[in-house]
């Protein structure tokens, strides 16, 4: 029985209701057990050496003494972890990120790890290993790394994407394209061409959660590994594969999660827990310290974009080019392409080019941080956006709804959207209270635009009905933002029960089949298809089972409102059988009911978003603060809305930072200076104002209930936001983000 | 390493002049124990003064306030005559850390941290507050900006430690005040700091100043040409242009994570001039 995705709901009982959260009392009371919270007899203290070097020749590498301290019950390096991954250069490119093997390429690059009966004994084993490097001169900025006799970070990438392919290596890893029409003949057209460029600095993820974990490997080769993961089965097949285990020889158990943001979708540390565990004989437990999250998970790229927009006076967009440069960290990967498939993304443009280059440089490994990619390419487009709408004296919404895409757009980079939610969330921005309210002394008000692929993939779920006809669900993708309550209320609705009749949970590795990461702002969207459609196949097991009862056909069985009912005049008399009755005479009518779900959820629907901020800037110190933010996005239909309303907030509260505070400083010994909360400056409360939202419901066609996914799109806007704002409150164009008060400033000075 | 809390300041100082090894003092900790998890220190001996009586006091004394060395900030706020006499000084040490680091952490653990941001410190120069070192010869009495002999160094000796604070008694008509720049609204380390204290006559001329700068040289500054730079006036706007050259003038910072040199010079002067705007007027000057 395939799916029926089509949208036959508009009406809902439990869809859409503010249902308490099942993880709330958990959470607020300490007993929610996250990555570092579990113990196994007999456990050791796993603590990783790392590279203080930059760019680095490991020479020679020396464990013996360290292996000789008492206490010490293993020590590996990159001999303990031989590569295994047969020409898979992704896997190959893994491997390499948690264990150095004959260079350290980054700050924090593990180079050996040590398992000892306490912390204390694992520390001193630290320091007696003794490694001896060749220092090697390194790069850690994206411009520089594409320059010509840049120090080479690998001697085997050659850039992909241009014909012929290069016989000499650099850091250059992938050239693409994007866009159609003619920008050149469209540029001509204008009445003013607008031209930028921009720089942004790394963010991390910030998530306050530091990666955990407990390996616990037996000698029979059968693991067990508790993590704090946004994927579970992914780290199961990264793991198993890096260590030679077939799959189902480990089982991952997925923790709850302190915040990942997609620095939890890579294993980092967890093959070196497991090899630590399997050359121990000891289960090892394995934190991390905020030092060696900063300096060795997670962040997302730096970058340097050109941006150049065409425009007519009526104010239409006649072209528009990007190039997009983003530093991967040390390994090769595509961040700058999605931030060309991106950068455009909003808008309905007939001549539009962007072309990304990809670079890798002596840094940390690059990963998702929500959204990809998207806010450093919004960053530069909206506020050359909102330089147009100055150049021609338009409002800057009036002019991005004349230009905005919608159903039917041939979008920037490739496919034609259906139904979407860009047009009206400007729309409503132009109607709230917040664009029209009046502004103090030294503020500025700023809006723009954002856009998110949104993405589905591989789920599976399983739903079974208990003897007592409650109702649990086993789900593979893990709750980050409160999907178990939205995959509870998918089932409630389907079932046609209460809410609190349904408890999910997410399984682990060995209890369901494959299911991808929560990334991509898929959790939602994806699960509660394969939830519905499990619900719906349960039914369906129900109604012969009541047909069995009754000795009618099945199609003479309808379920009503959580209750198999006998249609028809003939069955008049028959009283309806609930789940409960139904539950309570399974053994005798076929055994266990269940339902199962294994889907790739295809056709997520984009997400578009449009953002508002007034922010004040004091002229004499650069420093910004955001007095009022509003968040307007379409969610397609929000499941439980005070979750979908979290998640807009919880992107703005990122990107605010982002565009402020946060960055990765280097040295000129390319060594991060500032790996700890202190000096790498995420918002607290009270620099945040309360963050208003207001969703938007154009459904998606795709889903059964009109779900897209909400959990990225809300960190794309607010760069672009907060330095249009900053642009009106004090006069000056910031094209450098963060947009920290010595650059304020100093732009503010040099305006003078 | 050995954990000592002795009852009196004399069996504290026999301990630290006898260790061989790595001595610290212990007061709120707040630093002490933050560097040793980081592994930045590994002491021999740490000696707690918690328990050692009349550490943890707050006394009015003939020639002004005494500050035991382990009273907590958060305990400074309390007072309502300190708050009253000495408001700059007590909103310096109120901007530390959060509530759970103020219930720890002291103004005497500030100033021999000896950070060049430490946040109670120029309130403390700029009120002309002094401390009093208990070591193996006796007590001596220190001006509080002669304390700090650097980043992380101080002049105490091998047995020294500070005892107390004590602020003089307040002129008539005087204010102070203490202000720092912070990217974010809390939790954060001064980029720039200014601790401002002024005395007016009847008409409400400056008659006194002192004018401390944090966080833009290796220790704070005592800034004598910004003082002067106000003396005589009523605050007006050439007086605060002055005050402004003056402070940014002294200022000697470097460039690091926190700031740029630029950045620090300038805000240095703006810092130093709202904070005698507010100086003067809680001496009562219009
Ligand atoms: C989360 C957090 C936030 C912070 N925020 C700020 C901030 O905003 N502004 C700021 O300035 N600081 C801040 N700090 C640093 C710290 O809290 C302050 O420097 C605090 O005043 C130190 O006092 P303490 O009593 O805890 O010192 P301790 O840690 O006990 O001691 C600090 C140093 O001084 C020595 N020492 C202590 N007392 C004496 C004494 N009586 N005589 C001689 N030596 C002594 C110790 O041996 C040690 O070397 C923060 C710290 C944390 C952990």
């Amino acid at each position: 029985m395939p799916l029926d995705t089509s949208l036959v709901r508009k009406q809902f009982k439990v869809i859409g209701t503010r249902v308490r959260r099942p993880d709330g009392i958990d959470k607020v009371t300490g007993r929610a057990k996250y990555g570092a919270d579990a113990f196994a007899p007999g456990q050791l203290i796993g603590l990783v050496l790392r590279s203080p070097h930059a760019h680095a020749r490991i020479k020679k590498i020396d464990i013996s003494k360290a292996e000789k301290l008492q206490g010490v019950k293993a020590v590996i390096t990159a001999a303990d972890l031989p590569d295994l991954t047969g020409g898979d250069r992704g896997m190959r490119d893994i491997l390499e990120n948690c264990m150095a093997r004959s260079k350290a390429l980054y700050d924090g690059h593990a180079v050996a790890a040590v398992a000892a009966v306490d912390a204390h004994t694992a520390k001193q084993a630290l320091k007696l290993i003794k490694i001896d490097y060749e220092v090697l001169p390194h790069v850690t900025d994206v411009d520089e790394a594409l320059k010509p006799g840049a120090p080479l970070i690998h001697d085997d990438i050659f850039t992909d994407g241009i014909e012929p392919k290069p016989t000499k290596p650099s850091n250059f890893c992938k050239l693409a394209e994007y866009g159609h029409g003619d920008v050149e003949a469209g540029f001509k057209e204008a009445d003013f061409v607008i031209e930028k460029s921009y720089k942004t600095e790394q963010t991390h993820q910030g998530y306050i959660e530091p990666h955990a974990c407990l390996a616990n490997v037996s000698p029979d080769g059968v693991a067990e590994l508790w993590v704090t993961t946004q994927g579970p089965f992914v780290y199961r097949n990264h793991c198993a594969a890096l260590l030679g285990l077939d799959a189902n020889k480990l089982r991952v158990t997925a923790s709850e999660i302190g915040g990942g943001f997609g620095g939890k979708t890579h294993v980092w540390a967890e093959p070196l827990a497991l090899a630590l565990s399997r050359k121990a004989n000891r289960p090892v437990k394995l934190t991390m310290t905020r030092d060696e999250v900063f300096r060795a998970t997670g962040p997302t790229s730096s970058a340097s974009i050109d941006v150049k927009v065409g425009v007519k006076k009526d104010g239409t967009v006649t072209a528009a080019f990007a190039e997009l440069r983003y530093q991967n960290g040390a390994f090769p990967f595509t961040w700058a392409e999605f931030g060309a498939m991106t950068a455009f993304a909003c808008y309905d443009f007939k001549n539009v080019k962007t072309v990304s280059r990809d670079a890798v440089v002596n840094r940390p490994k690059c990963a998702a941080y929500r959204a990809p990619s998207a806010p450093i390419a919004a960053f530069a487009v909206e506020s050359t956006m909102d330089m147009a709408a100055k150049a021609i004296g338009m409002d800057p919404i009036d002019f991005r709804i004349k230009n905005a895409a919608r159903e039917g757009t041939k979008s920037s980079y490739g496919p034609v959207f259906g139904p979407i939610g860009i047009g009206p969330t400007l729309e409503a921005a132009k109607k709230h209270a917040h664009w029209n309210a009046p502004l103090g002394e030294n503020q500025g008000r700023g809006m723009a635009c954002g856009f998110w692929f949104n993405f589905g993939g591989q789920t599976c779920v399983d739903l079974n009905v208990t003897p007592d006809g409650s109702v649990t669900v086993a789900l593979g993708t893990i709750d980050v933002g409160g999907s178990r309550a939205s995959m509870a209320l998918a089932v409630a609705e389907e079932l046609g029960v209460a809410y609190e009749q349904v408890r999910c949970v997410v399984a682990d590795t060995s209890s369901l089949g494959h299911n991808d990461m929560t990334d991509g702002s898929r959790g939602t969207f994806s699960s509660s298809m394969a939830a519905v459609d499990a619900a719906r196949k349960a039914i369906h097991t129900m109604r012969e089972r009541a047909a069995k009862i009754w000795e009618i056909p099945l199609d003479e069985v309808e379920w009503i409102d959580g209750q198999a009912k006998a249609v028809g005049e003939k069955h008049g008399n028959k009283a309806p059988l609930s789940i409960k009755e139904i539950a309570a005479q399974a053994a005798n009518t076929g055994g266990p009911i269940a339902g199962h779900s294994e889907i790739v959820a295809d056709g997520a629907g984009v997400s578009f978003a449009t953002h508002i901020c007034d922010a004040e800037v004091d002229p004499e110190t650069g420093r910004t603060s955001i007095k009022r933010y509003t968040v307007i996005q379409d969610a397609g239909k929000a499941m439980h809305p005070s979750y979908v309303e979290g998640q807009y907030q919880g992107g703005a509260a990122q990107g605010i930072g982002w565009a402020l505070n946060e960055e990765y400083i280097y040295g000129k010994d390319g060594r991060l200076q500032n790996a700890g909360f202190l000096d790498y400056r995420i918002p607290v409360c009270s620099d945040l104002p309360f963050i208003d939202t207001q969703i938007l419901e154009i459904p998606n066609p795709n889903h059964p209930y009109g779900v897209r996914g909400v959990g990225e799109t809300s960190i794309v806007p607010p760069l672009g936001a907060i330095g249009n704002a900053i642009s009106n409150a004090a006069g000056v164009r910031l094209n450098h983000v963060p947009m920290s008060p010595p650059r304020v400033l100093k732009a503010i000075k040099d305006a003078r | 390493m050995r954990y000592e809390s002795p009852a009196t300041t004399k069996d504290a100082v026999a301990l630290l002049a006898k260790e061989k090894g790595q001595a610290f003092v212990l007061a709120g900790g707040t630093d002490l124990l933050v560097k040793m998890k980081a592994g930045m220190l590994e002491p021999d001996l740490v000696v707690d003064i918690k328990r050692i009586k009349g550490m943890k006091e707050i006394k009015k004394t003939a020639s002004g306030f005494s500050i035991g060395a382990a009273v907590p900030c958060a305990a400074l706020k309390e007072n309502a005559a300190l708050v009253k006499t000495w408001p700059g000084v007590v909103e310096g040490a109120s901007l530390i850390g959060s509530k759970q680091v103020q219930g720890r952490c002291t103004m005497a653990g500030n100033l021999c941290n000896a950070s060049p941001a430490a946040d109670s410190v120029p309130g403390l120069v700029a009120a002309g507050a002094k401390v009093v070192i208990a070591g193996p010869r006796g007590t001596r009495k220190l001006a509080v900006e002669d304390v700090p002999a650097g980043v992380g160094r101080t002049v105490l000796k091998k047995g020294e430690f500070i005892s107390a604070i004590e602020l003089p008694k307040k002129p008539a008509r005087s204010g102070d005040a203490y202000l720092r720049f912070i990217p974010r609204t809390e939790m954060d380390i001064a980029v720039v700091s200014a601790g401002v204290s002024l005395t007016l006559d009847a008409k409400g001329v400056i008659t006194a100043a002192r004018v401390a700068l944090g966080a833009v040289a290796p220790t704070v500054l005592l800034v004598k040409e910004a003082a002067k730079a106000i003396i005589g006036s009523k605050l007006d706007d050439e007086a605060k242009a002055r005050l402004t050259a003056a402070a940014s003038a002294a200022a000697r910072p470097i460039d690091d994570k926190r700031g740029t040199k630029e950045f620090r010079i300038d805000v240095a002067g703006v810092l130093a001039r709202r904070a005698a705007e507010l100086a003067y007027a809680r001496a009562g000057g219009k």
